[in-house]
């Protein structure tokens, strides 16, 4: 038997139902009076900084937001945030979140995981977090590493690399965490990098704006353990060629002259990279990331490098609408509510069998 | 009275166990006949055992359930040591229950299914209804089966599902036998086959032709008649543990005005609460099914910090599993009550039995000073005023709580005096308010009173604080790796878990002449059987004492001058002597453990026994403890 649900609440902006505030606000007021103390020219740094930087643009009040991080190097996040924040356990902040959401529909509700605490220790709350759909947005800085405990591969390392614990090579093939999003049915997919603050922002605004679970994958550098990993798609050199940029309703091309275009397979649904000329840019691939079906943005995905990252899609690949879990719960709550009246609990503890003793 | 010239013999008190494959209908059977004894007005309680298999195979030992009902014109307080009346619907459920039958006890089986073919199934080479080996028993063989088939010809089902109302039909004999009344089982069938006319109709021809055979047949010469119960002056209703823990959760939310948020991972033998509570949703009760135990309580203490009662159900298992954030939550103090309803362990163990093997993983299975108070109800009625007590000392004190039921109490039923929640006690929130202009929020600031942090959920300005697992520096909350300061937060934190015993009352002695030397002592569910025992001690004349603990930690402030008021102390526990172990090294006291892990309820006999074997061997020096020696 399955009953059918409450018409969801769709179109809704992911930040409907928080106060929001007219006050000016800046950077500094989001700044917490604790030091930060990663080390000297991680990542993090500037995802703090973005991050900062863009919550006053939110407008929303400052007291209705909520950072939940786990444990990782970049899990310190919230501690640098004057925001409520909880710096939890290894992998369970999307748990936690879930509950804090669900039971708050008026919180602005953040996750800060990383690639070892999210894909590895916490993949299953990831995962059930994605498919649920719950109001967040989680931020999964991915440095491809393990910082925190000191050099050991992570589950977005590439095949063979060698560190404290592989010393013969890691013998894990790595997840690609927007395919594993995308397969675990997230309606909201993404990816930017953390040196280039303005993609970054924009990509945080829509996650931001976005009902329903936004993951948005962050490659962050770990300038002491897996240095360089990212530098073909910073460096000025290379990037152009290493980096595919999605934006919604435009044919995907790249390269300095924009000389490099996805075509798709129609009989495998395979994406490939290919030269563009005359002959093929009629045929390059348009990204719709409102297409109802994952299996474009899944395609697209699998252009990322599984080894060392010499290409990657970068952008939006998937943001639909689909009802929230917590929208739907608290609706439930409501229909009882409103059909049984609220609870009389007389009446409940009463119930219907009874007999008197006069 | 008389019916039809039938003999009708009194009687104060009688056990009946049904039993019968997974699939004949047994816990319903017994819910009924049950629910209506209830009605009567005798006092009652229920023991159901039921395999953890859903349907073991057909007619073999393994699949067979039973459940055990003993009714009175007095107060009890166990669902009895021995049945006196034993329904068997085939010979598996026979051989399985037929040792603990009373001797003379009154075997009522169904013959119908007494083939070779099922005699072999449950390990007969003879058929015990043609040999003598029941002659201490008397013995009704019936053709349950072939009576309920004809009974219900009319309604045109098929053999198998016709035969399927043979339950009714002995519920219907039963409830001659012993003068039930029949208009609630008639009203629930009606109910609950609504939408099927034919099996309802049915059930109710079966469960007529049950009473109109009792009532006709010259098998059954007597009836019996067992009057009610003088109960204090009220409204009762029947009820079981997770019910009533269930109940109590809801009233927390309603005393306390705060939302309830429930996660939970189904896990026998909690899953009853889940299912409960997810009915109450007009009270503002969230219930989330979460992808594990860990998300479980993880989601429960998300809004706990929101600023809801965060409470998550579990069984042992689930326990170890939630481990890691029943610490986070030690360290972030917010409130959460953790129900942990006992089973048989170690690991999957026996998930239908009971046991009360938990207690020092509720004590301290946790890395780190991890203190949480902990308590116990102590019948299933009872689980609901523990439920409460759970969500006032987690409120009012910031903290983890710990609250331990079991198998034999989720799943037993007693009648229960429904409360007046005017009565009911309030629970404060008290949550922190916003700091005056120029005044700092100190999260990690204490009351004096209580020792309990400020509780600010998001949402106030000027109360924004991060929290988290890394040490706290005392006041500010921000991570701290100073040591004294390390120092001083452990000990702020067992101070705080101490301080709940000045709310908690003082633990009353039963104790009628005064003059008693040995002192029996329990916690849980063991109260019913510890209490029939003392009861049957105390009728052959010996003096004995007893008390009870529903906080375990921490204990009541008199715990230490009562058990230094006896000579001897006995702890009977469904352990291997874990209350003992804790009352050994707070007290210096030689308590003595009288331990059995079999899954099931002590006896009342058995106990009985125990201490009458402890008075006469008062003035022995050396205490013969075999039981001891023989796991330690």
């Amino acid at each position: 038997m399955s009953i059918d649900l409450p018409a969801p609440t769709l179109a809704r902006d992911g930040l409907a139902g928080i106060p929001s505030t007219d006050l000016k606000q800046t950077g500094k007021d989001f700044t917490s009076d604790q030091e930060v103390r990663w080390c000297p020219g991680c990542g993090d740094y500037a995802v703090l900084k973005a991050v900062q930087g863009f919550l006053p643009d939110l407008g929303l009040k400052r007291e209705n937001i909520v950072f939940v991080s786990g444990i990782g190097c970049s899990s310190r996040f919230p501690y640098y945030l004057d925001t409520y924040g909880m710096h939890s356990i290894h992998g369970r902040a999307p748990a936690i979140a879930t509950g804090l959401a669900t039971s708050r529909e008026d919180l602005s509700v953040w996750v800060v995981t990383g690639d070892g605490d999210a894909l590895s220790i916490g993949g299953n709350h990831l995962i059930h977090a994605l498919r649920r759909n719950v109001n967040m947005t989680i931020l999964l800085f991915n440095n491809r590493i393990y910082g925190l405990t000191k050099g050991q591969y992570s589950p977005t390392s590439e095949p063979g690399k060698v560190t404290k614990s592989t010393p013969m090579g890691s013998l894990d093939t790595p997840f690609n965490p927007i395919s594993l999003a995308l397969g675990a049915e997230a309606s909201f997919v993404a990816r930017t990098i953390d040196t280039d603050r303005k993609h970054l922002t924009e990509v945080l605004r829509q996650a931001a704006a976005h009902r329903g679970t936004a993951l948005v994958e962050i490659y962050q550098n770990c300038p002491i353990f897996n240095d360089g990993a990212f530098d073909a798609i910073k460096d000025p050199a290379t990037k152009d060629h290493a980096v595919i940029r999605l934006e919604h309703g435009k044919p995907i091309t790249f390269g300095p002259q924009g000389e490099h275009g996805l075509v798709r397979d129609p009989a495998s649904g395979a994406v490939s990279v290919v030269e563009v000329d005359d002959t093929n840019r009629d045929a390059l691939l348009v990204h719709d990331a409102h297409a109802q079906d994952p299996s474009l943005a899944f395609a697209i995905s699998r252009l990322t490098d599984g080894g060392y990252l010499d290409r990657a899609p970068i952008g939006i690949f998937r943001q639909v609408e689909r009802p929230t879990y917590d929208d739907q719960a608290r609706a439930q709550l409501a229909a009882a509510a409103e059909a049984q009246g609220p609870g009389d609990l007389q009446k409940l503890l009463t119930g219907s069998d009874t007999w008197t003793i006069a | 009275m008389a019916i039809d010239g039938k003999k009708v013999e009194q009687l104060d008190r009688v056990v009946i166990r049904f039993a019968g494959d997974s699939g004949d209908g047994m816990q319903l059977t017994g819910d009924r006949f049950t629910q209506e004894t209830a009605a009567f007005g005798n006092d009652l309680s229920t023991l159901p055992n039921f395999p953890a298999e859903i349907r073991a195979p057909q007619g073999t030992l393994p699949g067979v359930s039973s459940f055990q009902v003993h009714f009175a014109d007095h107060d009890i307080l166990t669902p009895g040591d021995r049945p006196d009346v034993l329904v068997a619907m085939n010979p598996a459920a026979l051989a399985a229950n037929i040792e603990a039958l009373r001797p003379g006890g009154i075997v009522i089986v169904d013959s119908y299914d007494f083939t070779s073919r099922n005699l072999a199934k449950a390990g007969y080479t003879s058929s015990p209804l043609e040999d003598d080996s029941l002659a201490d028993y008397q013995v009704h063989p019936v053709d349950l089966t072939g009576m309920t088939v004809e009974a219900v010809a009319e309604f045109g089902l098929g053999r198998k599902d016709a035969a399927r109302a043979k339950n009714m039909f002995a519920l219907g004999l039963l409830s001659w036998m012993y003068g039930r009344p029949t208009e609630g089982t008639t009203a629930y069938l009606e109910k609950k086959f609504a939408s099927k006319p034919a099996i309802r109709d049915a059930n109710l021809a079966a469960f007529k032709a049950g009473w109109n055979f009792g009532e006709t047949t010259e098998a059954f010469a007597v009836s019996y008649e067992i009057k009610p119960a003088p109960m204090s002056q009220g409204q009762y209703r029947n009820i079981t543990g997770n019910t009533a823990l269930s109940y109590g959760i809801v009233a927390a939310g309603q005393q306390s005005g705060l939302p309830v948020f429930l996660g939970a991972y189904p896990i026998t033998p909690a899953s009853d609460i889940l299912h409960e509570l997810s009915k109450h949703k007009a009270f503002g009760v969230t219930t989330f099914q979460a992808e594990d135990e860990i998300a479980g309580i993880g989601a429960a203490l998300g809004a706990s910090f929101g600023g809801a009662l965060g409470v998550t159900t579990t069984s042992g298992p689930g326990i170890s599993l939630k481990s890691e954030t029943i610490g986070l939550a030690v360290m972030i103090e917010l409130p959460l009550v953790i129900v942990d309803v006992q089973r048989g362990g170690p690991s999957t163990g026996l998930p239908t039995k009971t046991e009360q093997s938990d207690l020092l993983q509720a004590m301290f299975g946790r890395n780190g000073e991890a203190p949480l108070p902990v308590i116990a109800p102590q019948s299933p009625a009872d689980c609901f005023d523990a439920a409460l007590e759970a969500a006032r000392i987690a409120v009012t004190y910031r903290t983890p709580v710990m609250l331990l039921s079991d198998g034999y109490l989720a799943n037993g039923s007693e009648p229960w005096q429904i409360p007046d929640v005017a009565t009911l006690p309030r629970i404060e929130p008290d949550f922190a308010t916003a700091p005056a202009e120029g005044e700092t929020f100190l999260p990690y600031a204490r009351d004096p009173e209580t020792l309990a942090r400020a509780w600010a959920p998001p949402g106030v300005a000027g109360l924004e604080h991060r929290i988290g697992g890394i040490e706290k520096a005392d006041g500010t909350g921000n991570i701290s790796y100073d040591p004294a300061n390390h120092d001083r937060m452990v000990r702020h934190r067992a101070a705080k878990v101490d301080r709940v015993a000045e709310s908690i009352p003082d633990l009353v002695v039963d104790d009628p002449s005064g003059d008693a030397r040995v002192l029996v002592l329990g916690w849980g569910s063991t109260y019913g059987p510890i209490g029939a025992g003392v009861r049957a001690a105390r009728a052959q004349g010996i003096d004995v004492a007893h008390t009870h603990l529903r906080h375990l930690n921490p204990f009541p402030r008199n715990l230490g001058e009562v058990l230094r008021a006896y000579d001897r102390v006995i702890v009977p526990e469904m352990n291997l002597g874990q209350l003992a172990l804790l009352l050994r090294a707070q007290y210096l006291v030689d308590v003595q453990s009288y331990d059995k892990v079999t899954g099931m309820p002590f006896g009342s006999e058995e106990l009985a026994e125990v201490v009458a074997q402890a008075v006469k061997t008062l003035d022995t020096p050396s205490l013969d403890r075999p039981r001891q020696e023989n796991h330690r």
